[in-house]
C-alpha cells in the first residue's frame, strides 16, 4: 500500500515489537534450561522426557526447552530452600528489603526483555505485558521492599513459616510469580516455585534477577515441570505452606493432598465475576470497562468480568454499544503494538472454549462474535458474547476462561444480587452506577473478594486480591496477604489428646437431674436419632445424658444458621449490645457454671476463675464489634480501596475439652462479634458448659438461629459439618484435622485446625480470633467529577 | 463523501437529562488511547499527512495584521517543503490545511489569499473569546462575517447559561446563531475549560447540536485549559450518540493544546476507535492549532531523511 491509498483508508498497518533481544537472551542459554536451585543452574536430565517444548501459542513454533523436575530435583530445591531459611529470616529486615528493592530496580532495568519474552511464550498483546504485568510485577516488589522493612515493628507477634511452595498459572507468568515471591522472601521465607509448564521463560529470566541482585542462594529456587512436578511440591514434607493458583478443580486437589499435614495453604481459583451494569450508568464507560474484563489477556483471567449483568431499562442499548466495540478489536500478532487480543495460550484450551461456546448455542444462546479475520497460523479465538442465556446454562455456571461473554438482565438491585451471588465462585464483581448509593448498596451486597465500582481489573500490591466460595481463600497484596506468609510466634506444639470416653451407669446427682438438650433455630431440640450419651465427673459417674447428635442434627443446625440473616443483619453496636447482655446473663448464673465445672474436677477456684474469664471474654469481644475496623488502601488512583471486614458466614466450631467453658466461649464470641452465625459441637467429653450456655442465648436477645448447639462425638459429626455446602468456614480444636481439611475440599471452605493444646487464660483471645471471624472485601471505588 | 447537514431538532430535555458520565473511566480510556494503538513508517507519513489536511491554521491575536495573515494563509497553502512533498512522491495530492482561522477584520484578506484553493475560511464570531456582548451585536457579528467571506463561523456560547442549567437560554441562543450562519457552518466553542465538569460537557455539547451546530469545538485556546483527551472523549460521544438518535454527523474541533505531531496521531485513533473513518474527514474533523503543523513537518521529514529535524528548516506561517 502506498502513501495514497493509507491517506485514503486510514489503516493502521503493522507496528511490531522486535523479538531480537528475547530471542538473543533464549539463544544465550542455546535454547534449552535447566532449573534454578541453590543459586546455580541445575541441568535437567538427558534422558527422553527430560524436557518438553515452551511454544509461542502465537507461532505454534517452539521457543525453548525446559526440564522437567523429577523427585529428586524438588527434593534438592526443597532442601536449598531449607538449609538457607533460617538465616534468611534472622536477616534484618531491612537487608532483606534492600534485596527485594534491588530486585525491583532490576525488573524495571530489563522491563522490555521480561515484556517481550512475557508475549513471545504466553501470546498476550505486548501492550499488556509492557504496561500491565511488568510494572505490577515491579511495583510488588517495591511494595513488599517496604514490608519487610516495617515486619519487625508492625508485625512483632508474627514470624516466617520456613519454606513455601508456590505453584503458580500460566496467564500472568510472571506477575503471579511477583505476587507469589514478593511477600514470601519479604517475611523471610525462602520459596520453591514452578511456573506452569507453558510459560516457564520469565520464571527463568527471574532467576537470572535473583542471581544479579546476589540474593543469598536458596532463598528463591525455581522449579519447571507439568503438574507432576506441582503435586511433588503440595506433597513435600520438608514444605510449610503452599500457595496456589490455578483452576478450582486443582485448588480441591490441593486441599485434600495436603489434609492433616498441617502445610498453611492458600488458594487462588477461578471465578465467574459478575459485571453489573445498571440503568443510570455511564454506558459508554462500562463498554469500555467490559473491554478491560473479558477481552483482557483474550479472557483468560481468573477475575474477569464473564457474567455481564445489565438492568432491563438499557439491556437493548447497551448490547448494540458492546457489539460495536466488539468488531472494533484488533486480534493478531501479541507483538504488534495496536492489537487488542493475542493468542489463546494452547490449542487445547482453545479447544474448549469452542467446545463450551457450542454447548451455549445448541441451548439457545444467541451468538455474537467479532468477524475480525484471525490470522491463518497459531492458536487465536474471537471476542464472543453470548446473550439469550439464563442461570440454567453451562456457559452462564462455568468458567470458560476465554474470551467468551455471557449477558443476562435484572429488574432490580435485589435481583441483581440474586443473580451474582448465583455461583459457586465469588472472586470479584464490577457494578457501574453514577448513582452513589446503588454502587454502595451493591458491594457489600455481592459475594467477591474485590469489588470494582465503576472500574473493572483493577490491581495493586497494597490492596488485597482473593475470592470468596470456591474461588479459594487467602489474600495476595496489603497487609491483609502479608499474614498468608506468617505464623503465631507463640504457636503451641504440645499435641492435644482426647480423652478416652469412661463407661459408666446413670447416677443422678442431686440439684442436676434435668437431660441438656441441643439447641437448634433458637429451640431446645432432642437429637434426630433419639440416641444420647452419659456424661461422667471426674470421679466417674455419670451426671446426665446428653444428645448425640447425628448428621440431621447438622443438617438441621446448619439450615437454622444459613437461614437466620437477622444477627448479620444487625450493625456493630447492636450486636455489642446484646453481647454485653450475655455476659451480664452468664454472670447471673455464675454459681450454677462454677458448679458444672467443678464437677467436671475444677477446683472451686478455678471453677470461678473460668467462669468469671469467660464473662470477661464475652466482654472483650462485645468490645471488638464496633472497632476491628477495615482500612482504606493506599493505591495509586484518584480514589479509595477500601478493605472491609466481611463476616464469614455461616461457621462450623468444633470445641475442644480443655477449659470446657472458656473454650467455647473463646470461638463463639469472636466469631459471634463479627456478624458470623455458627453450628457449635460442643466438647464431646464435657460438654454441658456448652449446652447449659442456651440458657444465656435465650436471656439475652439473640436471634434465633445464630447460636446453634450439638452434642454428640465430634469423629461423627464432622465429616456432615466440614463436608456441608452451605458452611463457608470450619474451626476445628482437636484431632481431626485431617477429616476436617480433607472434607471442606467440597467447596473450598476456610478452615481453622489446632492440633496443639492452647492455654484459653492466657491465649483464647486475640485480634488473630477476628481475622478468622472475618475475610477482607477490597472495594475499589475512583471518584472525580 | 457527502455529509447531510444537521438541520437540528427541538430541545429535548429528556436526552440532556439522562446523560451520565464517569470521570475516572473516561480518564482512564483516555490514558490508554495512545498505548493501545501504534501508527508507524508509511502509515504514520500517511496519518500525519492526513493531519494536515484537518488543521484550521490559527491567528486570533490583538496584533495580527493583514501582512501577517497573507502569510499564514501562504503556509495553509503550501503547508510542506517541496523536496519533502517530491521526496515522499506526494504532489498529485495536493495537501493543504483544512481551513485558515482569523478574526473577522482579517477576513477580507485572507478571503482573497484563499480564493479558488479549496481551503475553507473560518472567522471567530460573537464576541470571542468571552462571548458576552449584546445577543443582537453577536448575531450581526455573524452575519457581517458571512458576507466578508467566511464560509465557517466558530461561536462561542454564554457559559453562564450552563452554569444555570439554563439549557433553553443556551439552546435559543445558539439556534439564532446558527440561522444567521445561513450556510456558512458553524462550530459551537464550549469553552470546556471553563465549564469545568465532563457532564456540563457533554450537555452542553449535546444541547448545540439539537440547536444545529455543525461541528462542537472545545475552547478558544484563550482558557487556561484547552482541549484534552478526556474532554474529546466526552464530546465525540455525544457525537456518536446524536447520531445514533438522529442519523446526522456531527464534526468535532479540539482546539488549543495539541502541538505535537505524536498527540495528532492519538487524536486520530481516538476519532477512529470511537467513531469510526467518516470522522477522519476535514468534513468531520479539524485540529484548531497554531504550532501543530510545524512539528509534522520536522517528523515528515526524519521520515524522509532518516535525521531529526530542526523548526528553522520549515517555513513559517
Amino acid at each position: 500500500m502506498n502513501i495514497k491509498d493509507i491517506f485514503n483508508n486510514m489503516d493502521y498497518g503493522k507496528a511490531p515489537e522486535s523479538p531480537d533481544t528475547a530471542l538473543d537472551w533464549l539463544a544465550q542459554h542455546n535454547n534449552k534450561f535447566g532449573h534454578f536451585i541453590g543459586g546455580e543452574w541445575v541441568k535437567g536430565p538427558s534422558r527422553k522426557g527430560g524436557h518438553f517444548d515452551s511454544n509461542n501459542p502465537a507461532t505454534g513454533k517452539a521457543l525453548a526447552k525446559v526440564a522437567q523436575a523429577d523427585k529428586k530435583t524438588v527434593d534438592k530445591a526443597v532442601q536449598a530452600a531449607a538449609e538457607a531459611q533460617s538465616k534468611w529470616q534472622a536477616t534484618s529486615g531491612h537487608e532483606r528489603a534492600q534485596y527485594l528493592y534491588a530486585i525491583a530496580r532490576l525488573l524495571q532495568k530489563n522491563a522490555r526483555l521480561f515484556a517481550v519474552l512475557e508475549t513471545l511464550d504466553n501470546g498476550k498483546p505486548i501492550r499488556e505485558s509492557r504496561d500491565i504485568d511488568v510494572p505490577l510485577a515491579v511495583r510488588h516488589f517495591y511494595h513488599h521492599a517496604g514490608w519487610a522493612q516495617l515486619l519487625d515493628t508492625e508485625m512483632p507477634d508474627h514470624q516466617a513459616i520456613g519454606v513455601v511452595g508456590q505453584v503458580i498459572p500460566w496467564n500472568f507468568p510472571l506477575l503471579m510469580l511477583a505476587w507469589k515471591i514478593a511477600p514470601a522472601i519479604a517475611t523471610g521465607n525462602t520459596v520453591v516455585i514452578k511456573p506452569a509448564e507453558f510459560t516457564s521463560l520469565t520464571a527463568l529470566l527471574f532467576a537470572e534477577i535473583c542471581q544479579q541482585a546476589g540474593l543469598p542462594k536458596g532463598v528463591v529456587n525455581v522449579v519447571t515441570g507439568d503438574g507432576k512436578t506441582g503435586q511433588l511440591i503440595v506433597e513435600h514434607p520438608g514444605i510449610k505452606k503452599i500457595a496456589f493458583t490455578g483452576s478450582t478443580a486443582v485448588g480441591r486437589w490441593i486441599r485434600q493432598a495436603t489434609a492433616g499435614s498441617g502445610k498453611k495453604l492458600s488458594l487462588e481459583l477461578g471465578g465467574k465475576s459478575a459485571f453489573i451494569v445498571c440503568n443510570d450508568a455511564d454506558l459508554d464507560a462500562a463498554v469500555e470497562g467490559v473491554v478491560d474484563a473479558i477481552w483482557f489477556n483474550q479472557g483468560q483471567v481468573c477475575c474477569a468480568g464473564s457474567r455481564l449483568l445489565v438492568q432491563e431499562a438499557v439491556a437493548d442499548r447497551f448490547h448494540k454499544k458492546l457489539i460495536a466495540r466488539m468488531h472494533k478489536l484488533r486480534i493478531g500478532d501479541p507483538l504488534d503494538k495496536s492489537i487488542d487480543m493475542g493468542a489463546i495460550i494452547d490449542p487445547r484450551q482453545q479447544q474448549k472454549i469452542a467446545t463450551l461456546v457450542q454447548a451455549g448455542v445448541d441451548a439457545g444462546a444467541c451468538l455474537n462474535q467479532s468477524d475480525a479475520k484471525l490470522p491463518k497460523n497459531g492458536c487465536f479465538y474471537p471476542p464472543t458474547l453470548l446473550t439469550d442465556v439464563s442461570p440454567s446454562d453451562q456457559v452462564v455456571q462455568d468458567e470458560i476462561f476465554g474470551p467468551v461473554l455471557v449477558s443476562m438482565t435484572f429488574r432490580t438491585p435485589d435481583e441483581a444480587v440474586a443473580l451474582a451471588n448465583n455461583s459457586r465462585y465469588g472472586l470479584a464483581a464490577s457494578i457501574w452506577s453514577e448513582n452513589i448509593n446503588m454502587a454502595m448498596h451493591l458491594a457489600p451486597l455481592v459475594q467477591a473478594g474485590v469489588v470494582w465500582i465503576n472500574c473493572t481489573n483493577q490491581f495493586d500490591a497494597a490492596a488485597g486480591f482473593g475470592g470468596v466460595k470456591e474461588s479459594g481463600f487467602g489474600r495476595e497484596g496489603g497487609k491483609e496477604g502479608l499474614y498468608e506468609y506468617l505464623q503465631d510466634k507463640t504457636a503451641n506444639s504440645k499435641k492435644m489428646t482426647t480423652k478416652a470416653k469412661t463407661k459408666a451407669k446413670l447416677t443422678p446427682v442431686e440439684g442436676m437431674d434435668k437431660t441438656p438438650k441441643m439447641y437448634i433455630g433458637g429451640k431446645q431440640t432432642r437429637p434426630d436419632g433419639g440416641y444420647t450419651y452419659p456424661v461422667h465427673d471426674h470421679r466417674g459417674d455419670i451426671i446426665t445424658h446428653v444428645g448425640l447428635g447425628n448428621r440431621k442434627d447438622i443438617r438441621n443446625a446448619v439450615e437454622a444458621a444459613a437461614s437466620s440473616k437477622a444477627w448479620s443483619q444487625m450493625n456493630a453496636y447492636q450486636r455489642q449490645q446484646v453481647m454485653y447482655f450475655m455476659a451480664e446473663n452468664l454472670s447471673y448464673r455464675a454459681a450454677e457454671f462454677s458448679a458444672r465445672l467443678q464437677a467436671f474436677g475444677h477446683s472451686k477456684k478455678q471453677a470461678e476463675l473460668e467462669v468469671e474469664s469467660s464473662i470477661q471474654r464475652i466482654n472483650y469481644y462485645a468490645a471488638w464489634c464496633d472497632k476491628y475496623d477495615g482500612q482504606v488502601h493506599g493505591v495509586p488512583m484518584r480514589g479509595v480501596a477500601m478493605a472491609m471486614h466481611e463476616p464469614i458466614g455461616v461457621i462450623g466450631i468444633q470445641c475442644p475439652d480443655d477449659a470446657p467453658l472458656l473454650s467455647f466461649i473463646s470461638l463463639l464470641a469472636p466469631a459471634m462479634a463479627m456478624g458470623n452465625r455458627v453450628v457449635m459441637t460442643a466438647s464431646e467429653t464435657y460438654p454441658l458448659p456448652a449446652l447449659d450456655f442456651y440458657q444465656v442465648l435465650n436471656t439475652s436477645d439473640v436471634p434465633a438461629g445464630t447460636v446453634n448447639i450439638i452434642s454428640g462425638e465430634q469423629a461423627e459429626l464432622v465429616k456432615p459439618l466440614a463436608g456441608h455446602m452451605n458452611v463457608d468456614a470450619v474451626w476445628h480444636f482437636g484431632d481431626l484435622a485431617e477429616t476436617v481439611e480433607h472434607e471442606s475440599a467440597t467447596n473450598l471452605k476456610r478452615t481453622w485446625t489446632e492440633t496443639t493444646v492452647r492455654d484459653w487464660m492466657k491465649q483464647g483471645q486475640g485480634q488473630n480470633f477476628l481475622r478468622q471471624a472475618t475475610q477482607v472485601k477490597n472495594i475499589w471505588t475512583p471518584y472525580g467529577e | 463523501m457527502t455529509i447531510k447537514r444537521n438541520p437540528g431538532m427541538a430541545l429535548n430535555l429528556d436526552w440532556i437529562e439522562s446523560i451520565q458520565l464517569n470521570k475516572s473511566a473516561i480518564e482512564r480510556r483516555a490514558a490508554t488511547l495512545g498505548t493501545r494503538r501504534s501508527v508507524k513508517k508509511q502509515n504514520q507519513v500517511a496519518w500525519l499527512l492526513k493531519a494536515i489536511t484537518l488543521i484550521d491554521l490559527t491567528t486570533l491575536a490583538g496584533d495580527d495584521t493583514e501582512q501577517r495573515v497573507k502569510r499564514l494563509c501562504a503556509k495553509g497553502k503550501h503547508p510542506l517543503r517541496h523536496d519533502l512533498i517530491d521526496a515522499l512522491g506526494i504532489a498529485d495530492m495536493h495537501i493543504t490545511t483544512g481551513a485558515i482561522c482569523v478574526y473577522h477584520d482579517m477576513l477580507a484578506t485572507a478571503a482573497k489569499e484563499l480564493a479558488g484553493t479549496g481551503i475553507h475560511l473560518a472567522a471567530v464570531s460573537t464576541g470571542f473569546p468571552a462571548g458576552l456582548s449584546p445577543l443582537h451585536l453577536k448575531v450581526q457579528e455573524i452575519k457581517e462575517s458571512v458576507k466578508a467571506g467566511a464560509d465557517e463561523i466558530d461561536i462561542v456560547i454564554t457559559r453562564k447559561h450552563v452554569f444555570a442549567e439554563n439549557w433553553q437560554a443556551l439552546y435559543d441562543e445558539v439556534k439564532a446563531y446558527r440561522e444567521a450562519c445561513g450556510e456558512a457552518h458553524m462550530k459551537t466553542i464550549l469553552a470546556t475549560g471553563e465549564i469545568s465538569t465532563l457532564r456540563n460537557v457533554a450537555k452542553a455539547s449535546m444541547v448545540c447540536m439539537m440547536a444545529g451546530a455543525d461541528f462542537i469545538k472545545t475552547s478558544t485556546g484563550k482558557e487556561s485549559v484547552n482541549a484534552t483527551l478526556p474532554v474529546s472523549l466526552t464530546m465525540i460521544r455525544q457525537i456518536r450518540e446524536y447520531h445514533e438518535r438522529t442519523g446526522y454527523q456531527i464534526g468535532y474541533k479540539p482546539a488549543g493544546g495539541i502541538s505535537k505531531a505524536k498527540e495528532a496521531l492519538v487524536y486520530l485513533s481516538m476519532m477512529k476507535e470511537e467513531l469510526g473513518n467518516d470522522w477522519l474527514q476535514p468534513d468531520l474533523f479539524r485540529f484548531g492549532a497554531s504550532s501543530l503543523l510545524g512539528d509534522i513537518e520536522r517528523q515528515l521529514e526524519h521520515q524522509v531523511s532518516g535525521h531529526y529535524s530542526a523548526a528553522h528548516r520549515h517555513a513559517m506561517g
